[in-house]
């Protein structure tokens, strides 16, 4: 799961796959994403023909369909560049799941072994690749309270749940509190929320309970998934308290350490 | 059921699993390694301390005992239980101890079960039965029942005492099978029904509240002779503190 | 009890149903967690070890895997080494052909009573159906077991099968259900009335039933893991004693059982150890001149080899991983979605992950397509399996089995193709069609985002518990091509 990963050279340029439900729902996670890339000064680049990584119809059983879209996934990332993902979720899919989908096809399979190895998920590439170094921005001075829910993929593919703690456990004035459950699914599962709504409904419920009574101001994920089915999930009960992106909230309370705000 | 139709299921199964097994067969996995690489190094002292603090833990009761002490241990504790019945083997090697004692109520177990269940399963306080070692890591007992021991001394009547060599702990199941040759020769050595045993028996059945005595003995107590006595007497202070 | 065929109890619509009436119960939902919680942090506490738990799952795979290789030389030397030390063994390729062994087992000995350890196998094959058709009562002794007996219940989960009833329930259900009990909510007294009870029976059964754990090839032994002793009753006090298993539980060497003992008690309850390990091999020796002769245990003593969908499984070299199966029910108890439906919701013998891909080889996918698409794929089972089955990734294999014909170069399942319906090809077709044309989907995306207010107020399941989803106002690539324009 967790793999050896080298800072050295530090990458110049990556490539952006934002996924789906960030292009469509999310879109501030990925400009966050994009942004906090780019003030480390790294060239992002965003492969205008992405869609979706291919893991809704994968899970779904329907494998020739996840195969061809993973396929024109596949193909936008000529450049030898990192490839990092605003989710654990779709980069665990190609990361892990990719070399399965090709199994039966030695060249299709190579090309997504070496593709799995230059995926990253964002809070990964910010803490193991680039080492990142903040200082906290003016609004990052006010101390805050909050929980961090972790995809499953990201916990159990990717193993970034560690990654995404770190981040917020260098930022002074943030406290992160452990909510009950805290390494139990939101009840999301892609299709799985349309197809056992009962189930999921229950799962996100409870989810969303353990999340307000962790007494967090506000909670983050690195995944759009949960935070969708979190955040719906509270809105229906007319809840104000809601999720934002792990993204974001780091944009908004870092800045980078070279950065002069002292005058 | 006929003979025939058995057959055919057993060639029908096997031919299906034949057609469908792997050609490339994994190599055998090395278990060996796996315990070198979680052994002890306990000593002998370490490892009845082990004992005794894994087999308080299952509720069971640890008792050091002399060789030439332990059947006057043994009256005593049937005195201080109640036991008006202590059931022995019929000729077991601890035979003439137990008879010199002058424990009351002791019967050998000298018919057929099918001749005496009720007794066996309504007029009988305890059991004594000798053991073959035991194990450190869990607090285990391994009995190997024989004809002058059988199965049922060590689970029908509701306390169990068993005597227990300090010499004959090993510290894991895999050492005990391994030291022991148990699979040598086809298992051959193997009785028809060996056992381990930790503690009484119990049940967390009802709301995962753990209840002793579920069917089997609701005592355990394990008479641990030690010839070291220092050793067996310092691991049982330990053990009840 | 139901009436209803075995193996035809659980269409896809009917499990929805039942899990939605199980999410929607608070007394179920509440006492599911606790329990599970509880066997959760029980079994935390025996790996404090990270690494050294690695260290034994790999171990307990390869020899899983290893044995699952040899599987029908192993069954063939198992057999060889049983029948020398007496014991009778017999093959059934069903369920029927099982129940029918084990009836003219009994019926050859005029057998009233059969006490019965714990077994899913028998539950699998619904045993006590068969036996009380031919006359014969089955009664169950494990006290979890004897309890969900009593109220005409199947066991909720594999391990602890009354683990849905509260003490108040049982204790209702004592005073009314056993002669001359009175109501009593402590747990001492219950159980000492369940063991009063039993240990009659246990006198005059005339034949013990139990399951086998683990059979060892290379000795011919059969290996039986228990914590209260009726396991051990079943096979000593009854003159007569049937071991039933399914094919795959075979090990060759004896010194294969101590990692995957160890491991299944950990896994299962949090325990190092249960109070009894059950090594059987053979039935009451004679002694020639009477002198060895042995004066209990069964006098005859018989292994039904059950395959029951198992070679199918074992067929695909990917689904044969669901073989490596010890029967611990860490899957269950880690599962989010076990925890919130309880195991009757299945409707199968074994509920939650596990039986999520091995009922559909017992039962087809007809009647249980339903299962492998109850999971959020979160892979809770497959982290804490000690065996290592993949899980998730058996989940969706199945999913595919259940919505396609068979792959080429594959037998169909059982039920191949079950879910397959035209509409959700359609959708999926669509699906493909849209996300691998780029210009379609940018398309797609600026016209969901210009067109966000015609969002639908109900959509599908999501907004049963939920807000409806509605796009942002522009894409993230519409947002970056305008900021790009800014800049520039």
């Amino acid at each position: 799961m967790h793999r050896e990963i080298t800072r050295d050279p530090r990458p110049k340029d990556v490539y952006f796959f934002a996924t789906c439900l960030v292009d469509l729902f999310c879109p501030e996670a990925g400009m966050d994403a994009i942004e906090l890339l780019e003030r480390e000064g790294i060239a992002v680049h965003f492969p205008e023909n992405q869609t979706c990584c291919g893991q809704p119809a994968y899970t779904s059983g329907y494998a020739d369909e996840a195969r061809a879209v993973a396929q024109v996934q596949m193909a936008l990332f000529p450049e030898d560049w990192p490839i990092v993902v605003p989710s654990g979720s779709c980069a665990g899919m190609m990361r892990h799941h990719y070399h399965k989908l090709f199994a039966d096809d030695a060249s299709l399979k190579a090309k997504a072994d070496a593709l799995a190895e230059r995926v990253f998920e964002l809070s990964e590439f910010l803490l193991e690749v680039l080492a990142v170094q903040w200082k906290e921005s003016s609004t990052g001075r006010r101390p805050t309270t909050v929980a961090l829910h972790t995809s499953c993929s990201a916990r159990r593919e990717m193993g970034t749940h560690v990654h995404a703690r770190a981040l917020l456990d260098s930022l002074p004035g943030v406290t992160v509190v452990t909510q009950s459950h805290e390494s139990e699914c939101c009840g999301f599962g892609g299709t799985f929320s349309l197809k056992h709504p009962a189930i999921s409904g229950a799962m996100a419920g409870d989810k969303a309970d353990a999340l307000k009574e962790s007494g967090a101001e506000t909670f983050l994920s690195a995944d759009c998934g949960c935070l969708l089915n979190i955040n719906h999930t509270l809105q229906k009960r007319k809840d104000a308290f809601q999720g934002k992106h792990l993204a974001t909230f780091l944009r908004e309370r870092t800045e980078p350490a070279g950065t002069g705000d002292e005058a | 059921m006929s003979a025939n139709a058995n057959v055919s299921a057993r060639e029908r199964i096997l031919g299906r699993l034949r057609a469908a097994a792997p050609q490339s067969k994994p190599a055998a996995p090395d278990v060996h390694a796996l315990y070198a690489a979680m052994r002890k190094d306990d000593s002998r002292a370490e490892r009845i301390a082990r004992f005794c603090a894994q087999m308080a833990f299952w509720r069971g009761e640890v008792v050091p005992v002399t060789a030439d002490g332990w059947t006057d241990t043994l009256r005593e504790l049937c005195a201080a239980k109640g036991v008006a019945s202590l059931l022995h083997g019929p000729r077991g090697v601890h035979d003439s101890a137990l008879a010199a004692a002058g424990i009351p109520g002791l019967k050998a177990y000298d018919r057929p079960v099918g001749e005496w269940k009720q007794e066996l399963f309504e007029a009988t306080d305890a059991g004594f039965t000798s053991t073959r070692g035991a194990i450190a890591e869990t607090g285990t007992l391994i009995i190997w029942p024989d004809a002058a021991e059988p199965r049922l001394m060590s689970l029908v009547p509701p306390i169990h005492f068993a005597l227990l060599d300090a010499d004959c702990i090993h510290d894991t199941l895999f050492d005990a099978m391994t030291a022991e040759g148990w699979s040598a020769d086809g298992g051959r050595s193997l009785p028809t029904n060996a056992l381990l045993i930790s503690g009484p028996s119990k049940t967390a059945d009802i709301q995962q509240t753990l209840a002793y005595g579920a069917h089997g003995p609701k005592e355990l107590v394990v008479l641990l002779l030690d010839k070291t006595r220092e050793t067996a007497a310092n691991a049982a202070e330990e053990n009840r503190q | 009890m139901s009436a209803q065929h075995p193996l035809q109890f659980v269409p896809a619509a009917e499990f929805k149903q039942r899990s939605v009436d199980a999410t929607s119960d608070a007394h179920l939902r509440q006492s599911f967690r606790g329990a599970m919680d509880f066997l959760m942090a029980k079994r935390a506490a025996q790996f404090p070890d990270d690494a050294s738990l690695q260290r034994q799952r790999a171990i307990a795979e390869a020899i899983r895997q290893y044995s699952l290789a040899r599987l029908p030389d192993l069954l063939e030397q198992l057999e060889r080494n049983l029948t020398a030390k007496g014991v009778q063994v017999h093959w059934a390729e069903n369920a029927e052909e099982a129940n029918a062994i084990i009836v003219g087992i009994a019926q050859r000995h005029s057998a009233k009573l059969m006490v019965k350890g714990k077994s899913m196998v028998s539950e699998e094959t619904e045993l006590n159906h068969a036996m009380e058709a031919a006359g014969i009562a089955a009664l169950e002794s494990d006290m979890g077991e004897y309890i969900v007996q009593l109220d005409g219940e199947k066991p909720s989960h594999i391990i602890m099968p009354a683990i849905h009833k509260t003490k108040q329930q049982i204790a209702r259900l004592f005073a009314e259900k056993v002669p001359g009990v009175s109501y009593t909510e402590s747990v001492d007294e219950l159980i000492g009335i369940g063991r009063a009870v039993l240990r009659e029976k246990f006198m005059h059964a005339d034949i013990g039933l139990s399951g086998v754990n683990f059979a060892v090839a290379e000795t011919g032994t059969l290996c039986l893991v228990e914590n209260e002793g009726n396991g051990r009753m079943c096979t000593t006090v009854p003159d007569v004693h049937v071991a039933i298993t399914g094919i795959e539980k075979v090990v060759e060497k004896l010194e294969h059982v101590p990692p995957l003992y160890g491991l299944l008690t950990r896994s299962a309850t949090g325990q190092a150890i249960t109070t009894y390990f059950n090594m059987i091999g053979g039935p009451r020796k004679g002694g020639a001149d009477g002198k060895g002769a042995e004066l209990d245990g069964p006098k005859e003593v018989h292994l039904v080899l059950l395959d029951n969908g198992r070679t199918q499984a074992y067929a695909d070299e990917q689904m044969r991983a669901t073989l490596q199966c010890i029967r611990c029910g860490a899957c269950m108890n880690h599962c989010p979605v076990y925890t919130r439906i309880g195991g009757h919701a299945y409707g199968t013998t074994y509920p939650g992950p596990i039986g999520e891909i091995i009922s559909p080889h017992m039962m087809g996918l007809a009647a249980t397509h339903a299962l492998p698409t109850a999971s959020s794929l979160c892979g809770a089972c497959g982290e804490v399996c000690p065996v290592k089955i993949p899980i998730p990734d058996l989940l969706i294999r199945l999913r595919g089995e259940a919505t396609h014909e068979a792959r080429p170069g594959h037998a169909p399942l059982v039920g191949q193709g079950a879910a397959r319906s035209a509409l959700m090809d359609a959708v999926w077709a669509g699906w493909a069609a849209l996300y691998t044309r780029p210009a379609l989907y940018r398309a797609f995306g600026w016209l969901a985002t210009r067109f966000r207010f015609l969002t639908p107020p109900t959509q599908s399941g999501w907004t049963v518990s939920r807000t409806p989803l509605k796009p942002a106002a522009r894409t993230l690539r519409e947002q970056l091509a305008e900021r790009r324009r800014k800049t520039h």
